[in-house]
């Protein structure tokens, strides 16, 4: 029994067809899951917060207004991605205490600061650009309401993205200081963008499950690798260079060859020595623990109504 | 959009109004914008500036609740709601940039405190932080779009055909405003004992700046048949807060009156000391670089 129901799980997912919720699955397949959703949808909530630490500041109204939208759909990503781990069994509350306590993590790039505004580009740029290769495979990822959750998020990853970049191009078309500032800012996230991916193959873990399982579909150092590739481009149009002293096509390949991150500062910054690491948790647990008081007031004020409602 | 490249929407040509693109041209797009006969251009750029500067300074204290908000969904309302305001806002400040020969970022970023119209309302501290809490932030959104929304639905017969519009548009984003808020004071006050007792205190924080939203000032006199008379709107929105608060289970407080400054407030120009912080934050960036393009 348990054997027939394991083999229709690995038939579908070989096929390239959907899991359901409804739908046996192993443990865990389902444990990964959860623990790899949740970890997305951290990201988006604490994501953010480097951005949002600029609308109380954007320079012009129509900028403010991009980036609070931009800002609030990470909240709506956060929501959506929520709500596929509750249809796994997960509880959004032990999740976000998860979060708050340190025992689940989230991406490491919100852990940088934002220092100029031209980092709200930079970040839309190559932040989301990052983010949209991670997450493009995962589209076509086994479990049905990930996947769908990731072409909702992919779409507006993607928005972000353009509008990322057209404030860059219209820094760029100004004043020397503000494309000084541009070229600053891609100094700075370059490296964090490329350690999005993951540590190299050679030193991943769980990586072949995953792909067996259709969890994941690329490994970190391709998708590492699409990405370079695909901005390089967008720098030359943008007028801006990457610190990478080996960046150079490589004619053979038909790619480019590129240096590798500071893979000693990338597992300090995880392991929570980055220059926010403590601020976007500390932040993150206040606002939690600031709105407890909210959230039973709701609870309760529905459970009298229900009363009544049953009383009527 | 293809999924194997995320890239190649980038270069395209089309960099015209693919974000919010102006956010108004759109909106109010076959609007007659010439000045009605007869209207007072100065006095009509003022109580733009009145109008708008509400919705801008309210907007910008609202955003303060990004990334704090009890409850994600709640984080996106605000959002939402501070959106809405910064839209009228913008098209408010462009109106009056019409007359002025301002446009709408030189309007919110290069005038100094004693230029801003808005009421004390809109830029008091109300939380998050020290300022307040999230009930005394729902006690403000409250009172702020009840008496906004009565505005507004007068002004729809503004002999300014570009007021009436801006009207006829905010009319629906704050009817959604105010029945957030009312469901919010009903909660919070009904809730629990904690709840009920922030709910009441959150009130008590904002009442003193009731009143000034309802003093008729020499600008709205003027524009007879252009501006709405605030104090033709108190009867309205008392009874609307009345019976939310009824309904909450809350009580009315009963100071209402901030004294003014040697008879001077907001819509003279006359803040509170939490106004000039808050340009300062709000500004600094455009004000360090003159010349920048964003
Ligand atoms: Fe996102
Ligand atoms: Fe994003």
């Amino acid at each position: 029994m348990a054997d027939d129901l394991e083999r229709r799980f690995e038939r579908t997912v070989q096929s390239e067809a959907r899991i359901e919720p409804r739908d046996w699955m192993p443990d865990g397949y389902r444990k990964t899951l959860i623990r790899q959703i949740a970890q997305h949808a951290h990201s988006e909530i604490i994501g953010m917060q480097p951005e949002g630490n600029w609308i109380s500041r954007a320079p012009s109204l129509r900028r403010k207004a991009i980036l609070l939208a931009k800002v609030q759909d990470e909240a709506g990503h956060g929501l959506y991605l929520y709500s596929a781990t509750e249809t796994l069994g997960a509880d959004r509350e032990d999740l976000t205490l998860k979060l708050i306590e340190g025992r689940q993590k989230y991406s490491s790039i919100f852990n940088y600061p934002t220092l100029t505004f031209a980092d709200v580009g930079v970040i839309g740029w190559l932040v989301d650009g990052a983010a949209i290769c991670n997450q493009v495979p995962l589209c076509r990822t086994s479990y049905g309401p990930y996947a769908r959750a990731m072409i909702r998020i992919c779409k507006e990853e993607s928005f972000h993205q353009r509008q990322g970049y057209e404030l860059l191009m219209t820094m760029m078309r100004g004043t020397q200081q503000q494309r000084d500032m541009v070229q600053d800012s891609v100094n700075r996230w370059w490296w964090p963008s490329l350690m999005m991916f993951g540590p190299p193959d050679a030193e991943s873990t769980n990586t072949e499950q995953s792909m067996a399982w259709r969890i994941k579909r690329d490994t970190n150092d391709e998708l590492r690798q699409k990405f370079v590739n695909m901005s390089m481009p967008q720098a030359e149009a943008l007028g801006v260079t990457f610190p990478d002293p080996e960046l150079r096509w490589n004619d053979e390949r038909g790619e480019y060859d590129f240096g590798q991150p500071d893979w000693d500062e990338f597992w300090q910054v995880v392991k929570g020595g980055g220059v926010c690491n403590e601020q976007r948790i500390a932040h993150r647990r206040k606002a939690h623990e600031d709105g407890a008081w909210v959230r039973e007031a709701a609870v309760a004020h529905a459970a009298k109504h229900a009363r009544k409602e049953g009383a009527a | 959009m293809s999924f194997d490249n995320a890239y190649e929407s980038l270069l395209g040509g089309e960099d015209a109004h693919w974000a919010f693109g102006t956010g108004f041209s759109e909106a109010l797009s076959g609007v007659n914008r010439e000045f009605p006969a007869g209207v007072d251009r100065e006095a009509l750029a003022a109580y733009c500036l009145m109008l708008g500067d509400d919705a801008l300074i309210f907007s910008q204290r609202l955003s303060e609740w990004c990334s704090r908000a009890p409850e994600l969904e709640e984080d996106i309302a605000l959002a939402n709601i501070a959106l809405d305001l910064l839209g009228q806002a913008r098209m408010l400040l462009t109106r009056a940039g019409e007359v002025l020969g301002r446009d709408e970022d030189a309007l919110a970023y290069l005038r100094d405190e004693r230029e801003f119209r808005n009421v004390h309302l809109a830029e008091i501290d109300c939380g998050p932080g020290p300022g307040g809490d999230f009930a005394a932030t729902i006690a403000r959104l409250l009172v702020f779009s009840s008496w906004r929304l009565a505005l507004f639905s007068r002004l729809r017969g503004s002999a300014d055909p570009v007021l009436a519009a801006i009207a006829e548009k905010g009319l629906k984003e704050l009817a959604y405003h105010r029945d957030h808020a009312a469901q919010w004071t009903v909660r919070l006050g009904d809730g629990t004992d904690e709840s009920h007792r922030r709910m009441q205190a959150g009130l008590e924080r904002v009442w003193p700046f009731v009143d000034e939203l309802f003093a008729t000032h020499a600008v709205e006199v003027t524009l007879t048949g252009v501006a709405v008379d605030p104090a033709s709107l108190r009867s309205e929105v008392d009874g609307v807060l009345e019976a939310v608060l009824n309904a909450a289970g809350l009580t009315r407080p009963t100071d209402t009156r901030a004294a003014r400054v040697a008879g001077m407030a907001g819509r003279d120009g006359v803040h509170t000391e939490a106004m000039g912080y808050l340009l300062a934050e709000m500004q600094h960036l455009h004000r360090s670089l003159p010349g920048a393009v964003w």
